[in-house]
């Protein structure tokens, strides 16, 4: 999923101050499930900012709304009708749904309310980790199943570096070094041949190197 | 004041443990917006302790007493829209 962490209440607060009456928009997708920008968050943000207003002697008004998803169309359009009704939105869904939302609604001001992560899995509840980068050119199947563009801080792709120390890496004691779990796992996995078949550079073109991707599919359009 | 299970004797397990987290967020939302998190406070009880619930409650009144009006309360005074309940809500 995608994952993000609240953006702190005094930002937003800034954000608001030229508002007396906005939209909180939640998202019903990956942000509900990190825990950040569902429809109890909604609630919960904005009784923050009323009462934040309050306290400071200036009330806003505030609807609240939470959309199946933020970044497919069909879900942005029930909020046509009203949404220039108030002066801005303030969404906590991802950068993505966000932006899609500013491209629909061009004449009123999109604030984001979080802080959007990365792709990501829950450890337990309350903790997500990283997995993977989008990179567009995927090779788990070589690596045990193991990212090492991800999971390893240099994304490097022929084993570890010299930082790698008793299986942790040299940015973080508490981060594991991620071509030190590859080898672990290949072993595990009877799969060493792999580590020692050398991979050809890899292409990032496919990766953000490339500019913004698109996706084309041409049996679905 | 929000009352939770003594510690390690919950019907949810570890939900007391949870529900302190999630009061613990709420003195930091209420600190941020300068409202001061003192408002807030949770205990741990078990049914048959009356005489402390009665204690804690007391304990708790004295002080938010000590503490006066809220700037919310102040500001809907100040406002003079505010009812009677929500002024004593705050």
């Amino acid at each position: 999923m995608i994952t993000g962490t609240p953006k702190p209440i005094e930002e937003i607060l800034e954000m608001l101050e030229p508002y007396d009456d906005i939209i909180l928009a939640g998202c019903f997708g990956c942000v509900t499930v990190c825990r950040v920008g569902g429809d109890k968050e909604v609630q919960v943000l904005a009784s923050t900012i009323r009462l934040a207003r309050e306290a400071a002697g200036r009330k806003i008004e505030i609807k609240e709304v939470c959309l199946e998803r933020q970044c497919d169309p069909e879900y942005l359009e029930p909020m046509r009708p009203y949404v220039e009704d108030h002066q801005a939105v303030l969404s906590i869904a991802c950068g993505a749904g966000i932006q899609f939302m500013a491209e629909k609604f061009t004449r009123t001001p999109l604030l984001p309310g979080i802080n959007t992560g990365f792709l990501g899995v829950t450890e337990r509840q309350g903790e997500w980790t990283e997995r993977c980068q989008g990179c567009g050119d995927c090779v788990l199947h070589l690596t045990g199943g193991i990212c090492p563009v991800t999971r390893c801080a240099k994304s490097i792709f022929h084993g570890p570096c010299g930082g790698s120390v008793n299986g942790t890496c040299e940015v973080d004691k508490n981060v594991k070094c991620g071509w030190q779990l590859i080898i672990d796992r290949l072993v595990a996995l009877d799969q060493m041949d792999n580590y020692t078949k050398l991979k050809p550079y890899k292409g990032w073109d496919s990766s953000r190197d490339g500019g913004p991707r698109r996706i084309l599919r041409e049996d679905m359009v | 004041m929000v009352i939770g299970c003594l510690e390690g004797d919950c019907h949810y397990v570890n939900g007391n443990i949870r529900a302190r987290a999630r009061v613990k967020r709420v003195y930091q939302i209420l600190d941020q917006i300068d409202i001061g998190p003192e408002r807030v406070r949770m205990y741990n009880l078990s049914a048959g302790e009356g005489a402390k619930f009665a204690a804690f409650t007391s304990e708790f009144v004295a002080q938010v007493e000590e503490l006066g009006p809220s700037k919310i309360n102040l500001a809907r005074k100040g406002a003079g829209n505010a009812t009677e309940q929500e002024v004593d809500a705050t």
